[in-house]
């Protein structure tokens, strides 16, 4: 079996999964600039299933792509510190706004840009939005089978490649041709940890726009290994039109967004000294909640 | 033209129970709306299948009815559901929020260029007006969600494109017969035309599907255990408790990952929704996703050695102390005083 080329869907997310105290504001709301920023969960799940193939198929490649802001190319060497080979960051104010639609239709430019290739990996979901959309829409876009919900790549064949997938109730296994569009999701094996001979080569790796305002030395760096810049895409790079993007090409629009904020009940704390837990199953007892 | 649309998922010759929720809320959006409900099913030996369907208020089932349709694969089905709604141009169309519908409706959303809001927990229609050019949108689909991990609820709108299309999770919605002798019409729908050998590149190739045992669902009662109950073993406890008392054993996300608890029991946001008479939450600390699918619960009793845990602010009754200690003095008591 030759290497594969694959490409890896990221997205940094604010970490909305341990909101802490210092998170909450006093009115019970989340203050979302307090969240520390991560690589979205499942993109690791994700991340991992292209690592396997590269072990497994030598002469593999794994390339990042991740669409956001400027400190996005933190995921990107992120994934390089564990065993991917390059990365792309799709950075423009013009993506500003965009929803799932514009999101997949910028980033099915831009693989469109990086063909050919054998698989796209993307997670199911992330975990500021849980909507599932963009991996099967970016597949609609290039034209491409999908398999979502995937929880492992059994095997990759000259032309094809065989899936397990989760289901609600139960897993089905699929075969399918080359390329292909795969969601993985988070039941599959967590990702490795930073790789010390990967983080130490790509320690300097940076973005364009992270190399602003640097010394010349560490231009110079840059200019010597190639291997350690992180590339940048904008707008015109993937020619993109504009109609497509942004607020514009979002045919989905937020009318209003509420604070969850839950209403306390009058809660009676009780001890456990046998008093109290007879009192209780005494009183439910007789209001026939239970019994 | 114009109507509302339920995609209705299908397993072994019977529609699943997202989508008998989902025409029952299509049903309401539809008499809203002054239109008709329409279904929409794919599958394999489909014959008879319009009695599990009318009853629910359907006024239109469309039919295709062919081996190479099932199981499903996402193909042929968005080839399917991509021209009907083409032809048939719905204002709505719902789907399960499930491993199929969340694979199908991204696709038709992407190819009919139009917007789609996964799992919401509510679907209204009202109106809207545009701040900046006050143009007035009347009767649009309110795709209610929560987001960024549950912190914050919004409501969505596509005032511009049609279909409006949204996913539900299953449990969200009520299940709610409209009439028994309802009849409807029934479509054959000329798939044919939309579908190439390349929709079926695909092969399912083994599935196994575990029958459902369990349904926390509808669980008058409810003990919940999460990470704090500490291992499997432990969850016997819990297991002894809602067997006296007549209920099901549901988990925290943290109890499905630690091995515990099966996931087809897991309660909150990426679970099941209950709102049992009775939910005990065993070493559970309450975070806001788990909150979601059960804070409708009639009575909440927490147990938990942390006073501070967030759940005990949504509990009407807080024990604060060890669980081992405590669900067998529930017991005990129990077993002495009923019959
Ligand atoms: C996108 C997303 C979706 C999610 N969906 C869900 C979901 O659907 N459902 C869900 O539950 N979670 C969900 N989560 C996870 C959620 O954020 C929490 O991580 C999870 O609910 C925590 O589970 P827990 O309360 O069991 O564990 P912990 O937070 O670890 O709490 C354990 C509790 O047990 C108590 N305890 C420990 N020992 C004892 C003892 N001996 N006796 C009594 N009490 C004890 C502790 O004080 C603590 O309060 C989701 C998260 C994300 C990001």
């Amino acid at each position: 079996m030759r290497g594969l080329k694959i490409i890896v869907l990221a997205k940094q997310v604010p970490d909305t999964r341990n909101v802490g105290k210092d998170a909450m504001k006093a009115d019970g709301t989340v203050n979302r600039a307090a969240l520390p920023a991560i690589f979205n969960p499942e993109d690791l799940n994700a991340l991992e299933q292209a690592l396997r193939l590269k072990d497994k198929y030598p002469g593999t490649t794994i390339t990042l792509l991740t669409m956001g802001p400027g400190r996005a190319a933190e995921i990107i060497r992120e994934a390089m510190y564990r065993g991917a080979d390059n990365g792309y960051l799709l950075t423009d104010r013009k993506f500003a706004g965009s929803d799932t639609l514009a999101t997949s239709y910028a980033l099915s430019l831009a693989i469109k840009k990086l063909s050919p290739f054998d698989l796209v990996i993307t997670g199911r979901q992330a975990i500021d939005g849980d909507t599932a959309q963009v991996g099967p829409q970016v597949a609609e876009k290039l034209d491409l089978p999908q398999i979502t919900y995937a929880e492992e790549i059994i095997s990759v064949g000259k032309k094809k490649i065989t899936v397990k997938r989760r289901l609600e109730r139960g897993v089905e296994t699929l075969e399918a041709p080359l390329p292909l569009v795969i969601t993985v999701h988070s039941s599959a094996p967590e990702c490795r940890p930073r790789h010390a001979k990967y983080t130490i080569k790509y320690k300097h790796a940076r973005s364009l726009g992270e190399l602003q305002d640097t010394s010349e030395d560490y231009l110079q760096l840059q200019k010597d290994r190639p291997y350690l810049l992180i590339n940048e895409w904008s707008v015109t790079d993937i020619d993109a039109d504009l109609e497509q993007l942004g607020l514009s090409g979002s045919p989905t629009k937020v009318k209003k967004i509420e604070n969850v904020v839950f209403t306390s009940r009058e809660t009676r704390v009780l001890s456990p000294a046998d008093d109290d837990i007879d009192n209780l199953m005494k009183e439910l007892i007789e209001g026939h909640t239970i019994g | 033209m114009d109507n509302v649309f339920v995609y209705c998922e299908i397993e072994e010759g019977k529609i699943a129970e997202v989508s008998l929720e989902l025409l029952s809320k299509g049903r309401s959006l539809a008499t809203r709306q002054n239109c008709s409900l329409e279904a929409v099913v794919i599958g394999s030996g489909l014959k008879d299948i319009e009695k599990q369907i009318f009853p629910y208020g359907v006024d239109v089932l469309h039919i295709a009815d062919d081996k190479r349709l099932y199981p499903y694969t996402t193909l042929p089905h968005a080839a399917i559901v991509k021209g009907l709604f083409e032809q048939e141009k719905p204002r709505i169309g719902l789907f399960g929020a499930t491993s199929v519908g969340r694979d199908l409706a991204p696709r038709i959303a992407s190819a009919l260029k139009c917007g789609l809001t996964a799992d919401c927990t509510e679907l209204e229609i009202g109106n809207h007006t545009e701040i900046k050019t006050k143009k007035e949108f009347r009767d649009l689909l309110y795709q209610i969600r929560p987001a960024f991990g549950g912190n914050i609820i919004a409501t969505i709108i596509n005032p511009e494109t049609r279909p409006q299309l949204a996913t539900v999770r299953e449990g969200v919605m009520k299940n709610e017969i409209h009439s028994t002798g309802h009849k409807g019409d029934i479509k054959e729908i000329d798939y044919q035309k939309w579908l190439s050998d390349d929709d079926f590149v695909i092969k399912v190739i083994e599935r196994h599907i575990e029958k459902s045992k369990v349904n926390i669902k509808n669980a008058g009662i409810i003990v919940a255990g999460g990470y704090g109950v500490g291992s499997k073993e432990n969850f016997k406890l819990l297991y002894e408790l809602a067997g006296v008392l007549g209920g099901e054993v549901a988990g925290s996300r943290a109890a499905v990952d630690g091995g515990f608890v099966e996931h087809e029991r897991q309660v909150g946001q990426t679970g099941v929704t209950v709102r049992p008479k009775l939910y005990i939450a065993c070493g559970i600390s309450g975070q806001i996703q788990h909150r979601a699918g059960m804070d409708q619960s009639v009575i909440i009793i927490s147990i938990n050695n942390d006073p501070g845990a967030p759940i005990n602010q949504i509990a009407d009754y807080t024990i604060v102390g060890d669980l081992t200690e405590i669900i067998p003095k529930m017991i005990k008591y129990y077993q002495k005083n009923t019959k």
